[in-house]
């Protein structure tokens, strides 16, 4: 790491008594573990030129813990130092302290909000059907700001609000590339990265994403949300077939004998994690038998199927 | 006619509420602006504080996570901080998935995540990754928290581990291994229940099998394994994180 040596010059005889009475050492050695020395030499330079502490008024100096043994005073710049931070402390403790009230404050009204809507929740329930769509629209709106699970049906989003409807559209126009780079087909988890890497500031939550993703066939969109058994959820291009994708994913293990999902997404250039479904589902269509054991999973082409 | 009536009268009192509720929205908007201008820092930099406003919520019945339309999310950032969060556990995760198979202990995942954020980013605590994992679930990668030992198990991968998987990950978690004995004696199991448990351990690449060791062979599980935990990233790894 990057050092700075600062070379002492022998103490002058009329000089105060300080932390230790002697030091075999002529100079200090500051040591620059995450950088950082570039701009402490240049203002330990500029203070060495300018040497205001020559011209600092003598009333400064403060008697501090005067140590009964060794019988020093500390310098005026530590006490200083000492000072500030305890300001600092009392500071950030007062400012936490009036943070903790201001939280309670809010977060009374925001339990007024919580009140209001189960009331109306419950007349909704109660009117049967009989409320606008307008009205379930503005109602659902309101929860998503307040981020109060809808108390009708317990989602925390109510299906179908503006902002999902608008979402799932931008999620349409955005992930139309990314889906045909990557074959057709993506996760979820792959989609919420890709995103919000992109969108830098004003992130989705987790919720948003699915819940928009959730009115994708239903807007016409050209992708749609699947989720497999296992509950993995994926993006499919409209156009994507993932059945047919597995006649070729039939293809390509015959081609080897037999493959594990790992292997098999290094072939084809996917997730392990997409490779295992699409495997698994071949295995469901019957086009694949597999062979389960401590090794890992293997997959074969279904013999007793093309055989028999 | 009368029935005809009351129900009208329902209409205007759900109506009512509404136009109440919207303009008591407006206010509240205008109350968390001004909790905000004066806080915002707070939450950013204050992981206890973080807590506190996360335990008053969930009292109340808010989910200030629940969307990044929120107010909560929009005004205060704390959906920012928590989405961000969100990907770089999962990328974290995603790299480290072939040497633990999916399952990572909480101090690990949260080293690697400061590792990751850099020098000068906000404080993150393990507090906040649970919270941010527990809104991940959501994704359906099979995301989930397995209390272990006073401490937890993230697992992020869709494998099925059901009350025995976890039962016997928390009998691992004392040694970093266990052996089918331990098991039957811990658990008063049989031989099959504890094999079979292993073994689906074993096949998700969970638990690793060492047959050398003295006495008979120990599951291990390579999530526990204390020396790899300051283990870098390789560069490999990385590029299996970003799709």
């Amino acid at each position: 790491s990057a050092k700075i040596v600062v070379h002492l010059h022998p103490a002058s005889s009329n000089k105060e008594p300080g932390p230790f009475q002697s030091s075999k050492y002529s100079y200090i050695k500051l040591s620059f573990k995450e950088h950082g020395q570039i701009e402490f030499y240049r203002r330990l330079s500029e203070e060495m030129t300018q040497r205001r502490w020559e011209s600092m008024p003598t009333g400064q100096t403060i008697q501090v813990n005067k140590d009964p043994q060794a019988g020093r005073i500390r310098a005026v710049g530590i006490v200083g130092i000492e000072r500030k931070l305890e300001e600092k402390r009392k500071e950030t403790d007062k400012n936490i302290s009036e943070a903790f009230e201001d939280l309670s404050k809010l977060m009374e009204k925001a339990k007024e909000m919580v009140e209001l809507s189960k009331s109306i929740a419950n007349k909704i329930k109660e009117k049967q059907g009989d409320i606008t769509e307008d009205e379930t629209i503005r109602f659902k709106s309101y929860l998503l700001s307040m981020g109060i699970a809808n108390p009708v049906t317990r989602e925390t989003y109510g299906s179908g609000t503006q902002y999902h409807m608008q979402l799932a559209k931008q999620l349409a126009g955005i992930l139309q590339t990314p889906l045909e780079e990557r074959g057709g087909i993506m996760s979820l988890t792959e989609v919420y990265c890709l995103v919000n890497r992109a969108r830098g500031l004003e992130l989705l939550s987790p919720e948003d994403l699915v819940n928009a993703c959730k009115m994708l066939e239903s807007l016409k969109l050209p992708l749609r949300l699947r989720i497999f058994d296992s509950g993995v959820m994926v993006i499919e291009l409209q156009s994507h077939n993932e059945e047919e994708m597995v006649a070729s994913a039939l293809e390509t293990v015959s081609e080897k004998g037999s493959l594990t999902a790992d292997e098999f997404a290094k072939l084809v250039g996917m997730s392990v994690l997409l490779a295992k479904e699409r495997l698994l589902l071949a295995e469901k269509m019957g086009h694949l038998c597999r062979d389960d054991s401590v090794e890992g999973l293997r997959f074969y082409p279904n013999l007793f199927l093309t055989q028999s | 006619l009368l029935q005809a009536k009351y129900k009208e009268r329902g209409t205007v009192l759900a109506e009512d509420q509404l136009a109440q509720m919207s303009k008591q929205l407006d206010m509240f908007k205008t109350n968390l602006e001004e909790f905000a201008s004066k806080h915002k820092q707070e939450i950013r930099k204050n992981p206890e504080f973080r807590v506190q406003f996360q335990d008053m919520c969930a009292t109340i019945g808010v989910d200030p996570l629940a969307s990044g339309k929120g107010f909560w999310s929009e005004m205060l950032g704390v959906g920012d901080f928590y989405y961000e969060l969100g990907v770089q556990i999962i990328e974290v995760c995603l790299a480290l998935k072939h040497r633990n198979g999916g399952l990572i202990t909480l101090e690990e995942l949260h080293q690697q995540v400061l590792k990751g954020r850099g020098k000068f980013a906000q404080d993150v605590s393990q507090d906040d990754l649970l919270r941010a994992i527990k809104k991940l679930k959501v994704l359906g990668n099979g995301f989930g928290i397995i209390p272990v030992g006073g401490t937890y198990l993230v697992q992020s991968v869709p494998a099925e581990l059901n009350m025995d998987h976890t039962v016997v990950l928390q009998l691992a978690e004392k040694k970093g291994y266990v052996t089918v004995s331990e098991i039957r004696s811990s658990l008063k199991w049989e031989m099959e229940r504890a094999k079979q448990v292993l073994e689906h351990l074993l096949k998700e690449g969970m638990a690793w099998l060492d047959t050398q060791a003295a006495g008979e062979p120990q599951y291990w599980l390579p999530a526990l394994f204390t020396e790899l935990y300051s283990q870098e990233i390789t560069p490999e790894e990385a590029k299996e994180a970003i799709p």
